[in-house]
């Protein structure tokens, strides 16, 4: 009897190859995965990102347009991305407007946009100046922007199919600004509501400025000794309001001189405000009856530059000798050769300034000095006028308001609730 | 008598000036060229305004005098090309009296043109009154720009550094001491710039403790300045021993 010989089939058994998969395939497909993301991190194999929008940028002047997309995994510092602009919608975007490297320019650069989300290092964010990018000298009204986005790393480039498109308009009110706008309302709501209040119950009380009273020490003196008295202005223009604060209490000061008969001179850096202080001193001689008095040549332009100004006033000191010196505005580097000079010739000196690197100079060489913000109390002080007595009244509750925030917010900033602080962003 | 010496002073001090920069050309030290005669101008005019320290002088008298004028030159330069000829003079005189001008005139320019002719009718009595149209203007303008700038500049920017935790979990004890310093010499100042209110008792202390703030910050900003002007002057005396007499190398 023959043997039968069974032979073993060559394939492996159903079950066998069950598990041989079952083994297998996860290798392969982790194999797979890793590859997958190897290759992602080269540049051979590039990964656009999902989403690319445009849009006007919110409280601008309309000169500019936002865009933001979504982050891609191959973001890298030798990746970038690169922003292609067009006034056509199937223009061929030669023209390059942005090129920033893939790990930077995230929406958490403009919170002012997008606030403080968690969400916001997802997604990239460039603001494009139009007319800066076409070198144009006037802005093109209502043009529509069209914009691709490329991703490029090496020399491999990978431009988006998706075309985002805006115009760029400029917006009436800037809300960054809205806390700005509603503390001016509240203060001159304040300021209109003291000055009703100091008209009707005019005696309000000021506390002693030994700066102001000793203006009619000084006066007092120059009269006596026949000298004249000095004003010398700082070195801004009229669009400050220190040298408006100094021009009103030159009027006060002119007004005392003319009822003293005593001589007063002006000394200017700048045109208009050497022509506001002729006005000035001009109506202050005329308040007190005595316009014949005024002497148009006794308020006179010195230098138009800052040192040519303190040679041309220290020589002014030294020659004539006044009793009285006053200075009062915006002072620079010049304050303390000024104040030296005037120490020197033995007059009494006045400065009032809000200039805060300055003050310690006039401090130590003046023998009166009005800080900061006595310069501008300085002529409700010297007046006593309603209006302005209303108005420091208004200042000095905003004062206090100011105080009462500074407090609460501190306290609340302590227990980590911050919307105090979140209410004075400044822009 | 005291005028002779002062006299005699001036002549030798001057006199002196002059053998020095003699000495110096023929040693070689500064070359006889427009270069070296600039250094000399420079020396003369530095010495000149430094001789004021002693008193005043016809030496200071005319460095003083140069002074003002050069720099009234230069400004009238500086205004013609700067602002009247680019802002002025080329959009709108050009293209107005030019018939090859590219461009056509802008006529919104003859609103402040105007306004600063007003200024020049100062010298006018009849029409004098025209120029308040202008002060007004620029007034009104600076007053208006200011608001809110200095509310950005003085609250906004001052009161959000000032609301800063004083614990939070992540200060150390000196941060949080830091803090309320900080927190307290910002109400003492603000207190101290109170007018109408009498700076009697609680107040009175508080105002007191603010000039002490104050006070400190000055003496600060005191020391850092003078060490500023220190360098100025050290640069100066560098200019007069180096590039003049050739001491310093």
């Amino acid at each position: 009897m023959r043997e039968r010989v069974v032979t073993m089939p060559f394939y492996p058994s159903k079950r066998t190859f069950v598990r041989q998969i079952c083994l297998v395939a996860p290798v392969v497909f982790l194999a797979v995965i890793f590859h997958t993301i190897a290759l992602a991190q080269t540049s051979s194999f590039l990964m656009p990102p999902a989403e690319f929008q445009a849009f006007d940028t919110p409280n601008d002047a309309g000169d500019s347009i936002s865009l933001t997309w979504s982050t891609s995994p191959n973001d890298a510092p030798d990746v970038f991305y690169v922003v292609y602009i067009d006034k056509e919608k199937d223009g061929a975007f030669t023209v390059e407007a942005a090129r920033i490297p893939s790990n930077s320019g995230y929406r958490t650069g403009v919170p002012e946009i997008y606030g403080y989300k968690k969400g916001n290092s997802n997604y990239h964010y460039v603001q494009i100046f139009p007319q800066k990018v076409f070198h144009s000298e006037t802005s093109e009204r209502n043009q529509t922007y069209y914009f691709k986005l490329a991703i490029l790393a090496d020399s491999t480039q990978i431009m988006l199919s998706t075309v985002a498109s805006a115009t760029a308009k400029g917006n009436w009110i800037d809300t960054k600004k809205i806390n700005n706008f509603v503390i001016m309302v509240i203060l001159c709501a304040i300021i209109l509501h003291f000055i009703v209040h100091a008209r009707r119950s005019p005696n309000m009380f000021l506390r002693k400025i030994a700066g102001l009273d000793a203006v009619d020490e000084a006066l007092g003196r120059a009269t006596e000794m026949g000298k004249p008295v000095l004003f010398v202005h700082g070195l801004t223009g009229m669009g400050s309001i220190s040298t408006i604060a100094a021009t009103s209490i030159l009027g006060r000061i002119a007004r005392k001189i003319a009822d003293y008969d005593a001589n007063l001179k002006v000394v200017n850096n700048d045109p208009i405000v050497m022509s506001v202080s002729q006005e000035v001193v001009k109506e202050s001689y005329l308040e007190a009856g005595r316009p014949d008095a005024y002497n148009p040549d006794n308020v006179f332009l010195v230098a138009s530059e800052q040192f040519p100004y303190v040679a041309a006033v220290g020589g002014i000191m030294t020659r004539e000798k006044p009793a009285a010196n006053f200075f009062v505005g915006y002072f620079y580097a010049e304050a303390l050769i000024l104040a030296e000079t005037g120490a020197s010739t033995g007059a009494i000196q006045i400065a009032g300034t809000d200039a805060y690197t300055q003050l310690p100079f006039f401090i130590t060489t003046c023998d009166y000095t009005l800080i900061g913000e006595e310069l501008y109390a300085a002529s409700a002080y010297l007046s006593r006028e309603p209006m302005l007595m209303g108005t420091l009244r208004a200042q000095d509750v905003g004062k206090g308001v100011l105080i009462i925030i500074l407090i609460l917010g501190t306290i609340l900033a302590s227990f980590g609730l911050e919307f105090i602080t979140s209410l004075f962003v400044a822009v | 008598m005291r005028r002779d010496t002062n006299f005699f002073i001036l002549i030798g001090t001057v006199g002196l000036f002059v053998l020095a920069n003699i000495i110096l050309m023929a040693f070689g030290k500064l070359p006889f060229s427009s270069d070296g005669f600039g250094i000399i101008l420079g020396a003369g005019i530095t010495l000149a305004i430094y001789s004021f320290l002693y008193q005043d002088n016809p030496a200071f008298k005319i460095a003083e005098n140069l002074y003002v004028g050069v720099s009234l030159g230069y400004t009238i330069i500086i205004t013609w090309f700067n602002f009247l000829k680019p802002d002025l003079y080329e959009p709108l005189i050009v293209p107005l009296f030019s018939s090859a001008a590219e461009k056509s005139p802008q006529y919104a320019l003859l609103c402040p043109s105007l306004l600063g002719l007003f200024m020049l009718l100062r010298f006018s009595r009849k029409l004098s009154w025209l120029s308040r149209w202008t002060f007004a203007f620029v007034v009104g303008l600076g007053a208006g720009i200011s608001i809110p700038r200095v509310i950005s500049a003085f609250i906004l920017q001052q009161i959000k550094p000032s609301l800063h935790p004083v614990f939070s979990g992540g200060e150390t004890f000196l941060s949080s001491i830091n803090t309320l310093i900080i927190l307290l010499g910002v109400i003492s100042v603000l207190i101290y710039f109170i007018f109408s209110v009498e700076h009697k008792g609680a107040i009175g202390k508080m105002s007191k403790i603010g000039i002490w703030f104050l006070m400190i910050s000055f003496g600060a900003s005191f020391g850092y300045t003078v060490m500023g002007r220190l360098s100025l002057l050290i640069g100066r005396i560098q200019f007069l021993l180096k590039d003049w007499l050739g001491i310093l190398q």
